[in-house]
């Protein structure tokens, strides 16, 4: 068992996770931004 | 050696009176000639000698992962090229892969090191395999319905808690990161994130991932079982196409590799690469390269990649205690993905109002198993409600799981030396 590996592993997890949603909320973001501005034609008909 | 002619004489003209008569002189050197024909058999045969007991083990393990592929069709592509390259490299003294002659202490390169090194050693296989990956994914059900993507960033969790775990049971934090990476049921992600940190157990940790990809029907059932009501299963959601420009498809892979590029530099490469196949499926004028890439790269690089990982499934390396904990590291892995994804929808429920609420079980979707993690969600709802279609909003969060995994494989390649 080695504990301090496992602590820093936590503080891993901790930035790894904020980072992967702070990410995918940029991705989505984007996504919407791009669907609203780049309206499929025939939709707008 | 004797010749008859040197011991003929006045009364033995037949050749087989003569053998007989003179048996007493020839015996000898047929004994000579015996032993030496013998010695060169044995010489011939003596790569019999070199067999350890582990070797037949691997041939076993080699034989199952070609029975997975085959009778059970459980990744085929993969699996039976690296059972076949387990028995390959496990042969006594096996030309396959680099030996050192006993005589001279030559070094005699095998065929599948050059491949490994050419290909794996430089994460060139896994990043082309990305780009066929990228050419096959349609986006379109995420970009209809962005929200699914948050899925697809839960469901990674299995990653970083199985980090914890594999430190916890005394791998250094290099081999931790590359074995928490199965977690990211993602090939060609785990083969680059494992090379990267060249871990000692690459063999096993590819093994692990490409066997739980494809056992998500069996293990992601029970867990979401566990952790959802059948109510919640249940639950129906509306779903409505909505349509995506062109324009937008096309933007969206630049868009992405940019963001991923700035934020996670090191998982450029994968992202790049994936986004790169799904651009030129898109763009609409290279529909003959994004066959290619779908079709004859992806076939080509898989079927090379799975004999050439065989060569870290020699017997001395893979048979260790550690891979099969590795192996239960894996499965601990998809185990807390699935559960990430679940536990995810249902938070997210309880800020939604009636009507609006998510099957939590599309949350399980968002691996990046694709698309069986989609098929097995779908099914799983109509198996609790025969009019419950979750396709849509599974594959919406499926082909999410596979932009998450990267970038999840990205952070780590980030976060994990600044602690090392």
């Amino acid at each position: 068992m080695n504990i301090p590996l496992f602590l820093d592993s936590l503080k891993i997890m901790g930035l790894g996770m904020l980072g992967i949603f702070l990410v995918t909320a940029v991705i989505i973001g984007c996504m919407v931004l791009l669907t609203r501005v780049f309206r499929d034609k025939s939709e707008e008909k | 050696m004797i010749r008859q002619r040197d011991f003929y004489c006045g009364h033995c003209h037949d050749k087989s009176l003569f053998l007989w008569e003179h048996k007493d002189k020839l015996l000898p050197d047929f004994g000579k000639e015996w032993s030496k024909i013998m010695s060169q058999l044995l010489s011939l045969f003596g790569n019999v000698t070199e067999l350890t007991w582990q070797m037949p083990v691997m041939w076993v393990i080699g034989a199952i992962l070609i029975y997975l592929g085959i009778v059970k069709k459980m990744e085929p592509t993969l699996l039976v090229p690296m059972g076949f390259g387990a028995i390959l490299v496990n042969l006594p003294l096996s030309g396959a892969v680099t030996q050192i002659d006993k005589i001279t202490g030559e070094t005699e390169v095998g065929a599948i090191d050059v491949l490994f090194n050419a290909g794996i050693a430089n994460e060139l296989f896994p990043l082309l395999l990305f780009i066929g990956i990228g050419a096959m994914i349609d986006f379109t059900p995420l970009l209809s319905n962005p929200k699914m993507m948050l899925f697809g960033a839960a469901a990674q969790f299995g990653i970083f808690f199985t980090l914890g775990m594999a430190c916890l049971f005394g791998f250094d934090l290099k081999n931790a990161a590359s074995i928490a990476i199965i977690g990211a049921a993602d090939g060609p992600t785990s083969i680059f994130v494992a090379n990267y940190f060249d871990s000692d157990y690459i063999g096993a940790i590819i093994v692990a991932a490409y066997s739980y990809m494809a056992l998500v029907p069996i293990v992601q059932p029970p867990v979401i079982k566990l952790i959802t009501t059948r109510k919640e299963r249940q639950i129906r959601m509306a779903y409505a196409q909505r349509p995506v420009s062109k324009t937008t498809r096309i933007l969206f892979p630049i868009i992405i590799t940019m963001i991923a590029g700035i934020v996670a530099p090191k998982s450029v490469a994968l992202v790049g690469f994936l986004m790169f196949g799904n651009l030129i499926r898109e763009c609409g004028v290279l529909g003959s390269l994004s066959e290619t890439a779908q079709n004859a790269l992806a076939n080509l690089i898989t079927l090379l990649l799975g004999l050439t990982v065989a060569t870290k499934m020699q017997a001395e390396q893979f048979l260790d205690w550690r891979t099969l904990l590795i192996m239960g590291l894996g499965l601990v892995a998809f185990i807390f993905d699935t559960a990430g994804g679940v536990l995810f929808a249902k938070v997210l429920n309880l800020f939604l109002p009636k009507g609006k609420k998510i099957n939590p079980m599309v949350g399980a979707a968002g691996i990046s198993a694709f698309p069986m993690s989609a098929r097995v969600i779908n099914r799983m709802g109509l198996a609790e409600d025969p009019e419950n279609f979750l396709l849509m909003h599974a594959v919406g969060a499926n082909v999410s799981g596979q932009i998450a995994s990267v970038i999840a494989g990205g952070l780590i390649l980030t976060l994990v030396p600044m602690f090392m």
